[in-house]
């Protein structure tokens, strides 16, 4: 599998008190564990994004538990309200140990 | 009016038939075992109320393999009252669980969206608790032309 490449679209810029939306996308097969493998009916292991946060200067903002159903390629979108500027850390874990993470800094005005 | 021919007469045979074969998926309303387990660990056998959360879906979702997803809680999201977790079940997928989305008093407003695999048409359920630890649901049909849990 292609290394997983997350990305993230943040707003650069806010007011103080508006609700900034984000989306974030990282590619990932997010294999099932359901799934045989056609040619030796073998069950593929189970991989997939289990566990995305998004922090804002440290502090948890938004996560969520993933579990299998989520579609391949996890893709979320949610909100918080700028107060101060800072920096978000988006993280995501994969089910073999691996941590991909983006950063994205956030100036309120 | 004129007898109805045997040719007729079949044919309504199997119109009525089809009929049936539709109207068959809808009947299969009933929550599975498996979701109205899940919900109840989630709930810590709480009931939960239907409203203050809209789940948004396609009614028909041609491929059960990203359906989108899109939920908003009604919550001032303060520090004193705000959502907590929301969780997703699909009662029809081969296991209910889908995703929890944990929210905070920062996220301004308790709304995301996603993409989700449906195996079949089936009922998704969308609850959410409160941190006054009131739980609120609601749920939609998405009916499914291609499954997305293929092996």
């Amino acid at each position: 599998m292609a290394k997983s490449k997350p990305r993230v679209k943040a707003p650069k810029k806010a007011s103080k008190g508006d609700i900034v939306t984000i989306k974030t996308l990282i590619s990932h097969i997010m294999e099932t564990g359901l799934r045989k493998n056609k040619k030796t009916g073998k069950i593929i292991p189970r991989r997939i994004i289990n566990k995305f946060q998004a922090k804002f200067e440290g502090t948890e903002i938004f996560s969520v538990d993933l579990d299998p159903a989520i579609s391949a390629n996890p893709f979320f979108q949610f909100s918080m309200k700028a107060e101060k500027s800072g920096e978000f850390e988006f993280i995501w874990t994969d089910d073999n140990g691996e941590v991909y993470s983006k950063k994205s800094k956030l100036t309120v005005s | 009016m004129k007898d109805l021919s045997r040719r007729e007469v079949l044919a309504l045979g199997s119109t009525a038939a089809a009929a049936a074969l539709f109207i068959n998926p809808l009947t299969a309303h009933a929550e599975t075992d498996l979701a109205k387990d899940l919900m109840k660990k989630f709930t810590g056998g709480k009931a939960a109320t239907a409203g203050k959360i809209k789940l948004e879906m396609p009614e028909i979702a041609e491929n059960g393999n990203t359906v989108p997803l899109s939920f908003t809680v009604e919550s001032p999201m303060t520090k004193k009252d705000y959502v907590k977790r929301v969780i997703i079940i699909a009662g029809g997928n081969p296991r209910p669980e889908v995703a929890t989305f944990n929210f905070s008093h920062l996220s301004g407003v308790a709304k995301a969206s996603s993409r989700m695999r449906l195996a079949k048409t089936q009922n998704v359920i969308a609850v959410a608790e409160l941190s006054d630890g009131s739980f609120h649901m609601a749920k939609t049909e998405v009916k499914v032309t291609i499954g997305g849990c293929g092996g």
